[in-house]
């Protein structure tokens, strides 16, 4: 049985499917047989950051719909060992997904994997809603920001009364706090909420806080995860969360502002 | 005989009296529904006993007993009735209950053939309403979502969001943060209260008088506080 992890936000552009890629690329470094689900169908993100896009066939809807298998749909990375990608469509909307056709297909890969990755769309609307129904766990992903956190919280909400685990009274979603693009200059400054005070308004667990970083970007241009950077700083606070996410206790790292060395203030760096 | 025991003792009870100087069905229908209007969860399935010390008409108890059903309130019993009256409330099936002190002199005997079990022996009747109830929610509640005490008094251990509203007919307590909106007295009741551990609320009301977050942002902004209604205005104060 796999553990269904959902990675959502209410609000866009905050770093789901960055997060996503690194973390499923994460878990499947660690060993555990991983697949990344897109369910921002119509976007179409996730393969470019995986850098995957050329070797999309079939996708999501079409394993829905019985026009493929998943043998047939899932894309097997070629870096890193037990590690798949299911691509979402980027020719059908949102509505393509059912209910019980998603059931059914998580069922599938329930029984073959370790962990099930599930990257949402924004919003709060049916796609995000099938993203998390299934969901045993959730990484809210917030950035240092006052609409971010209220979408977050809002998102909580959700979590907690619209999924399948809340529907049959089971144990609720475990919730865990991601907080991405933090830059701790901007804290400082008074520009950006912080850590604490974002821990404050939420009141759930902190499970990782990933630097703004230029790495990111040269990452998601390159298409390579970036927890496969491992000397950039967001690579290791994403190699920090996924040890978190699998138990482990790691201190919080890239919280304070970094005092520049001579040399580096020399040359500028 | 077996085991099988058959005890009758006498206990007490809170139950609503309704005093009522007009009681044919078309008046009492319209004064009832409206008073029920004001808080229709509290008076629900409410056992009720009709006081008719002041009143030497001679009701018609079946269409009464009717009219509480219609209405969801269980109508139990008499007091203060006259000979002729406790007749006719027994006929119907109601108990005739003795009233407490305050009535003594027309207080009638009970009786035990008609009154059901649990009143086989009332000493005393309670005028007082059934106490409030109270709707408990252990989580935070988050942004969007919508909570409604009916009839009750509203404990959250969490905290309330920015954009979440909490409703109570009673009194709000928040163990946590309130950033969303708290609604005390929403039926009507000005002496409901609103307390919370840190008060940041986009909107505080009771009994309909409101104030945003601007008004609140003074002394108490971020501090465990209680807001209530006095004489014709809100009241923010610490508590200690
Ligand atoms: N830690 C980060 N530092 C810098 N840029 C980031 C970071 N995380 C995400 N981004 C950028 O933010 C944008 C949105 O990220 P994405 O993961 O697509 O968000 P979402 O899936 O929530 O819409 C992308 O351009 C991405 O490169
Ligand atoms: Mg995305």
């Amino acid at each position: 049985m796999a553990k269904i992890i959902v990675v959502t936000s209410g609000k866009g552009g905050v770093g789901k499917t960055t997060s996503s890629a690194a973390i499923g690329t994460g878990l499947a470094l660690a060993g555990k047989k991983t697949v990344i689900v897109d369910f921002d169908i119509g976007l179409r993100n996730l393969d470019l950051i995986m850098g995957c896009e050329r070797r999309v066939v079939y996708d999501f809807v079409n394993v829905i719909n019985g026009e493929a298998n998943l043998k047939q749909t899932l894309i097997k990375d070629k870096r890193v060992e037990n590690l798949f990608i299911l691509p979402a469509s980027q020719t059908r909307d949102k509505d393509a997904l059912t209910k019980e056709g998603v059931e059914r297909v998580l069922n599938e890969l329930s029984a073959d994997f370790d962990f099930i990755i599930c990257d949402s769309p924004a919003g709060i609307e049916s796609g995000a809603m099938m993203a998390l129904y299934f969901a045993d766990e959730a990484v809210v992903v917030t950035n240092p920001e006052v609409s971010s956190v209220r979408d977050s919280d809002r998102i909580l909400g959700m979590l907690s009364s619209k999924s399948r685990r809340a529907e049959q009274g089971l144990d609720g979603i475990k919730e865990h706090l991601l907080l991405t693009r933090y830059n701790p200059e901007r804290v400082l400054k008074g520009e950006m909420l912080s850590v604490e005070d974002v821990k404050e308004i939420l009141a759930i667990e902190l499970v990782g806080v990933i630097p703004e970083s230029q790495a990111v970007l040269n990452a998601s241009n390159s298409g390579q995860p970036v927890i496969l950077d491992e000397e950039s700083d967001a690579g290791q606070a994403y190699l920090d969360t996924v040890k978190r996410l699998l138990g482990e206790t790691v201190p919080f790292r890239f919280l304070t502002v970094e005092r520049k060395g001579f040399i580096k203030r020399l040359f500028g760096g | 005989m077996s085991e099988h025991s058959l005890e009758l003792k006498g206990s007490l009870f809170p139950l609503s009296v309704l005093h009522c100087s007009d009681l044919s069905i078309s008046s009492l229908q319209s004064l009832l529904t409206a008073k029920l209007a004001q808080a229709p969860a509290f008076f629900y399935q409410a056992p009720i006993v009709i006081n008719l010390q002041d009143n030497d008409s001679r009701p018609d108890f079946v269409a009464l007993k009717q009219l509480f059903t219609e209405l969801k309130l269980v109508l139990v019993g008499v007091t203060g009735a006259n000979a002729e009256q406790k007749t006719a409330a027994q006929q119907a099936g109601l108990a005739v209950l003795q009233a407490g002190k305050a009535s003594a002199a027309k207080a009638t005997e009970p009786s035990a053939q008609t009154a059901p079990a649990a009143a086989v022996k009332p000493t005393q009747v309670v005028v007082q309403p059934q106490p409030m109830d109270s709707k408990i929610v252990e989580q935070n509640v988050r942004s969007g979502q919508q909570i409604y005490a009916k009839g009750a008094d509203l404990i959250i251990k969490g905290a309330v969001g920015a954009g979440a509203e909490v409703i109570a007919d009673g009194n709000i307590h928040i163990y946590g943060s309130l950033r969303g909106k708290a609604i005390a007295g929403a039926s009507g009741d000005s002496s409901k209260r609103i307390y919370c551990y840190n008060m940041q609320a986009e909107l505080v009301s009771i009994a309909g008088n409101y104030w945003l977050s601007h008004s609140l942002q003074g002394e108490f902004w971020g501090k465990p506080a209680c807001i209530r209604w006095q004489g014709e205005s809100l009241v923010i104060s610490e508590l200690v």
